[in-house]
């Protein structure tokens, strides 16, 4: 069996899970196998959702010691479901808590483990990875010694193909024992926005802004065009009050958007390591020798400050937000 | 308090990347190396818990001896001791965390801190295997930590957000950018450092998960093209030309 570890956001599947769920389905069609998922946390009302791409069987583990999320608890629960499935291969969405869970999970089944891929296949019975190093500077083929085999997969690059899968399902229970450490608390939620490593459409601000309110101005027409604010180091760092959150880059995130707009920003190869992933890159600029625009889809050679108004104005007029 | 930190050597973010003849590896020349930025807030937090506290910090590095750079800044920085263990440094995180965990075990430490990812490798894995092995919590991409009697708080990273997790030491904590402002070595550090050891100890065996058997350059980005014009102008080019020729919106 091919086993992914699902994450469920207000009773629906999240879309990097979906996306972890489609790539499974492929890999278990081209080996024979069949594919699992599988749902851990408070409540798993939604976990159905999981037949709609392509899953053969539901796992479910819901409240007790599951009820806050806890690395020990749950990379025990995973474990011991690919344990008593037999499953090979353990996939989950390099999320936060894929992210948390994953590794833990795969020491505990003395597993290699890939992560962030952004290409998965199966090679004489076992599964081989590429995935970004050096943040996406280089691509690395992992393969694997390990009888399992641990990937995590990168949000917005594999599709999310709907198929329909038999889906039946089967709870397991909630493990038992005293866990090292647990979530206590939410301090602060994305709100109605996605995550940069989630976003399809990126609006980047870099030194050009000049200044942290400016970013406003990019703001107005990140929520035109349906996309997210994020920025360079070097605007980061500049002490403007950007959190490190917003930051693209080999130190910050790294993202593979759609569509990623880069105003005022030069291009330092630590900014590029973190976006080079993107299919379609627009860079805006005063100065046309910046090495941005080696990289850009499209260029713009202008003041940013007269350009993006004007990008948010014929965005709206053009209702490009509205679809 | 004892507390250990776990740096890695790593090639510095304005390298850049050539793959080395036999295609699966860096090749090493022109490239600077450094301490792994994310390790860097790991050994701040343990020297500040040290300052307020009191605490042992030990320093320590798997690799070669040219990691040994690393535990010499870590020495001058405020660690009380370094130990490098002897490898190759071609193991995958797995790999490591076996390593260190080897070395950990029945040492007594309090509080295990390191990057909550490896600049380069970017596997984001040791931290959690280590923590796993040990048979211990974890928390990762931590930005605020407290500890208190034989307990941590640690606010950490989500998609978006973040969330407070609460455990028990001893404790894997994996460091993100926020959680301080490293300082820069003074000379009196500098020159302490000079008079340390480091403790050299070979790697114990450990068996890798995985491995890398290709290592590729990505491919080159078709070219684009410049819109000219007035800004308005400019502004419609491109929003019909993500929309006509992209496919974007």
């Amino acid at each position: 069996m091919i086993l992914v570890f699902c994450e469920l956001k207000d009773g629906q599947l999240r879309k990097p899970s979906a996306e972890a769920l489609s790539e499974g389905r492929r890999l278990a069609d081209a080996s024979g196998k069949q594919l699992g998922a599988l749902f851990v946390g408070a409540s798993c009302a939604g976990a159905d959702d999981a037949a709609k791409y392509g899953a053969d069987v539901i796992l479910t583990a819901e409240g007790g010691t599951l009820a806050s999320y806890s690395s020990d608890a749950f990379a025990q629960v995973v474990a011991d479901a690919v344990k008593a499935k037999g499953a090979t291969v353990l996939l989950a969405a390099a999320t936060a808590v894929g992210k948390d869970v994953a590794p833990r999970t795969a020491a505990r089944l003395a597993a290699g483990y890939a992560s962030d891929a952004t290409g998965l296949s199966m090679v004489d019975g076992k599964l081989q990875a590429v995935r970004p190093v050096y943040a996406g500077k280089a691509f690395a083929t992992t393969s694997f010694a390990s009888a399992v085999q641990v990937a995590t997969t990168r949000p917005n690059v594999f599709p999310a193909a709907e198929k329909a899968g038999v889906g039946a399902t089967e709870a397991l229970a909630a493990p038992t024992g005293d866990f090292k450490s647990v979530v206590k608390e939410i301090l602060a939620k994305a709100g109605g926005k996605v995550d940069l490593s989630e976003a399809n459409v990126i609006v980047s601000g870099g030194r050009g802004m000049k200044d942290g309110a400016n970013f406003k101005l990019l703001e107005e027409f990140a929520d035109a065009i349906g996309g997210v604010v994020g920025a360079s180091r070097a605007a980061v760092d500049a002490g403007w009050g950007l959190p490190h959150s917003m930051q693209v880059g080999q130190t910050g995130k790294v993202v593979s958007p759609t569509l990623y707009i880069a105003c005022g920003i030069s291009g330092a190869i630590q900014h590029i390591a973190g976006m080079s992933g993107s299919k379609f890159i627009v860079a805006i600029n005063k100065d046309p020798e910046a090495p941005i625009f080696k990289l850009a889809s499209y260029g713009i050679v202008g003041d940013l400050f007269e350009v993006v108004p004007e990008l948010t104005k014929a965005a709206k007029a053009m209702g490009i937000g509205s679809n | 308090m004892k507390i250990l930190v776990a740096l890695k050597q790593v090639p510095d973010t304005e390298s850049r990347i050539k793959v080395a003849a036999d295609g699966r590896s860096l090749d090493p020349a022109d490239v600077k190396w450094i301490t792994s930025p994310y390790d860097e807030y790991a050994l701040e937090e343990a020297i500040r818990i040290k300052e307020a506290k009191g605490a042992e910090v030990v320093a320590l590095s798997v690799g070669t001896d040219a990691a040994k750079d690393v535990l010499k800044n870590a020495l001058a920085l405020g660690a009380d001791t370094a130990v490098l263990l002897k490898g190759d440094g071609q193991g995958d995180a797995f790999a490591v965390a076996q390593m260190i965990a080897a070395y950990v075990k029945d040492k007594g430490f309090d509080l295990i801190l390191c990057g909550n990812k490896g600049l380069g490798g970017d596997n984001a894995a040791m931290g959690p295997m280590l923590a796993e092995l040990l048979g211990v919590a974890q928390a990762n991409v931590v930005v605020k930590l407290e500890l208190g009697d034989g307990t941590f708080s640690a606010e950490r990273e989500t998609d978006g957000g973040s969330e407070l997790v609460v455990g028990a030491l001893p404790a894997v904590i994996t460091a993100q950018k926020g959680l301080n402002e490293p300082r820069y070595a003074s000379l009196k550090g500098i020159m302490a450092a000079k008079k340390k050891t480091i403790e050299e100890l070979d790697a114990a065996p450990a068996v890798a998960g995985a491995q890398v058997s290709a290592l590729a350059l990505p491919p080159e980005r078709p070219a684009g093209r410049k819109l000219e014009g007035e800004p308005a102008a400019q502004a419609q080019a491109l929003l019909q030309a993500l929309k006509d020729e992209a496919k974007v919106f």
